[in-house]
């Protein structure tokens, strides 16, 4: 397999707090953010990394672009250390942090492209091209000449991937990119960002709370709680993993008594008189064959959907289970 | 260079995007300087019409041009570097392929030269036409005058980024911004020449860097200092843009380590 893009090794960073119980505000707490973390993404991946508020996500990538030193642990991306070599990495990875802005707040959008390229020493026929394929791909034209400021969070979102994106960064790093945006904005969002990578290759590394953009975006998960990796693999085997459950829901062709003691299924509900009815089941222990033909033997089905376990209760599930 | 350069000028159209508020910093400027026009001008006359090499003629050209040179020099302490420590936003500096002193001073470098064309310059011609002041008539005091004007630009930028870098370890820089803003106006020679101030405190004033940001540029582009002086000053003001950038630069390092993004 190919060298990771980005590996950590026993990373750890810890902060030193004020503790507002010591006397005269001197006794200080440590607070560890990041705890003995070792991850490995390779090339082209895309991952999501998630975890509830304050796990540790947003100090990791901190750490991995090489804003944050690390307390101890090592820690490399794209090849490189990002603290001594934190100028050169900054040409290869392009970050995008939701609530920070790297466009000149004062300038129309279109200068913050031109100063950016500068900064990556871009040529000029380089930057143009690019310019031009991610205005029409991120749908910037009617914005361009308008300043920063005046531009509407969504607009200013776009710009902002743009940003990150005009140097051609092998790695893309997103924490919370969708934060605040409507459904349409981030639908868009998540279409340019999987052609993207579809085109060029991209590695995407994405911190959210969107499940969403997880499911659609992403091939693989880290779970990441209290800065320890609670989970690394695919969205499909994290379900598996927390004993989450799939759910058949049935639409009876008339009234039926509840549907219980189905082998490795439970009854959720029944609505109607009994006529439509939803059933969990264990999908490592059964299968939604067997559970509708143990139906389909006590009524008649007349529609049926499976419902996927919700990325949201098996997080919830993995944080439960350890504590 | 080139990517500094273009910062450089990323901060000139920043703050050209700001004309009105440039017209009310060349109203202030203007009101301040007739009212140091009205101290100082008496002053010279109480003291028989010589004040320390000032003539009437001369103490208008020193009025007039640190006049012209306040909205270019930061004498208030505010930078964006701390305030940018403040809110979090300086991890964006950090994950741009840039020297991260040198994009914050080739901003402000920006910044102070485009405050000359709507408020140094007119508030130059503003007391020229309405009180009058006693200029040079050779080029080379000019010449000298704007390498000493810029390099005093510089120094400037580079000591308030100094000072920004406090943010790494005290996040509110409120308090030494004040601080900074009292003592280095008056040390800069903002309010009267530091010749003006008793021995002591003009060999205190001197041991700053704060002359090289304003009177010592003031000096020389109204002649008041020739030849070998000039050279003199010119070279005190390498030795600061020298020192401000070290320490500058040696505060990013430690700081950078004790750095904690706020805000997440």
């Amino acid at each position: 397999m190919s060298e990771p893009i980005i590996a950590t090794e026993h990373l750890t960073r810890r902060f030193s707090r004020r503790d507002p119980d010591g006397r005269l505000g001197l006794r200080r707490t440590t607070l560890t953010a990041v705890d003995d973390l070792s991850i490995r993404i390779h090339p082209g991946e895309a991952v999501g990394y998630i975890g509830a508020n304050g796990a540790g996500k947003s100090t990791t990538i901190k750490m991995l672009v090489g804003i944050l030193v690390p307390t101890s642990g090592t820690v490399r991306t794209c090849g490189r250390d990002p603290l001594r070599e934190r100028r050169q990495l900054a040409r290869e990875v392009g970050v995008v942090f939701g609530q920070r802005s790297q466009l000149w707040w004062d300038l129309p959008l279109r200068e913050s492209f031109t100063i950016l390229g500068a900064i990556h020493e871009q040529g000029r026929a380089a930057l143009t091209d690019r310019t031009d394929e991610l205005v029409t791909t991120l749908g910037l034209g009617d914005f361009l000449t308008t300043p920063v400021r005046a531009l509407s969070l969504g607009q200013r979102m776009r710009g902002e991937v743009a940003a990150a994106l005009l140097h051609r960064p092998r790695l893309v790093i997103l924490d919370e990119p969708t934060i605040g945006l409507d459904v349409l904005s981030k639908q868009q969002l998540r279409e340019f960002l999987t052609a993207e990578r579809g085109t060029h290759g991209t590695t995407l590394l994405l911190t959210t709370h969107d499940m969403g953009d997880i499911e659609r975006l992403c091939d693989r998960v880290l779970v990441v709680d209290h800065g320890h990796l609670a989970y690394a693999g695919t969205l499909d085997d994290l379900a598996r993993t927390s004993g989450a459950k799939r759910i058949l829901v049935v639409d009876l062709a008339e009234s039926a008594s509840p549907l219980t003691g189905i082998p490795h299924t439970e009854h959720l509900s029944s609505q109607g008189n009994g006529v439509r009815q939803q059933l969990a089941f264990d999908p490592d222990r059964t299968s939604a064959a067997k559970v509708l033909a143990a139906v389909s033997e006590r009524a008649e089905v007349l529609d049926l959907s499976i419902e996927e376990p919700d990325i949201e209760d098996v997080v919830r599930r993995i944080y439960h289970s350890r504590m | 260079m080139r990517i500094y350069g273009r910062l450089l000028h990323a901060g000139i159209r920043q703050q050209s995007t700001y004309r009105l508020a440039a017209l009310g910093g060349l109203i202030a400027n203007a009101t301040f300087g007739f009212l140091k026009v009205a101290m100082l001008f008496a002053t010279v006359r109480a003291a028989g019409g010589t004040l320390h090499g000032y003539d009437i003629g001369s103490m208008s050209t020193y009025i007039w041009l640190s006049q012209g040179m306040l909205g270019s020099i930061n004498l208030n302490g505010r930078t964006d570097f701390s305030d940018r420590i403040k809110t979090g936003d300086v991890a964006i500096d950090f994950i741009r392929p840039l020297n991260v002193q040198g994009a914050h001073v080739a901003t402000e470098l920006g910044r102070s030269i485009w405050a000359l064309i709507p408020r140094g310059v007119p508030s130059i011609l503003i007391g020229a036409v309405v009180v009058g002041m006693t200029v040079p008539s050779t080029p080379l005091p000019y010449l000298a005058g704007i390498c000493s004007l810029l390099l005093g630009f510089v120094i400037s930028a580079t000591a308030v980024y100094s000072l920004g870098t406090a943010g790494f370890w005290l996040i509110e820089t409120h308090g030494i911004q004040t601080l900074y803003m009292v003592v280095s106006g008056f040390l800069a020679g903002l309010f009267v020449p530091i010749y003006l101030f008793p021995h002591w405190l003009l060999a205190v004033a001197e041991v700053t860097p704060f002359p090289s940001m304003l009177m010592y540029p003031t000096n020389i582009l109204s002649g008041r200092t020739t030849g070998v002086d000039t050279v003199a000053l010119l070279a005190q003001q390498v030795f600061w843009l020298g020192v401000t950038v070290l320490v500058g630069h040696a505060l990013t390092v430690r700081g950078r380590r004790k750095l904690e993004v706020q805000g997440g």
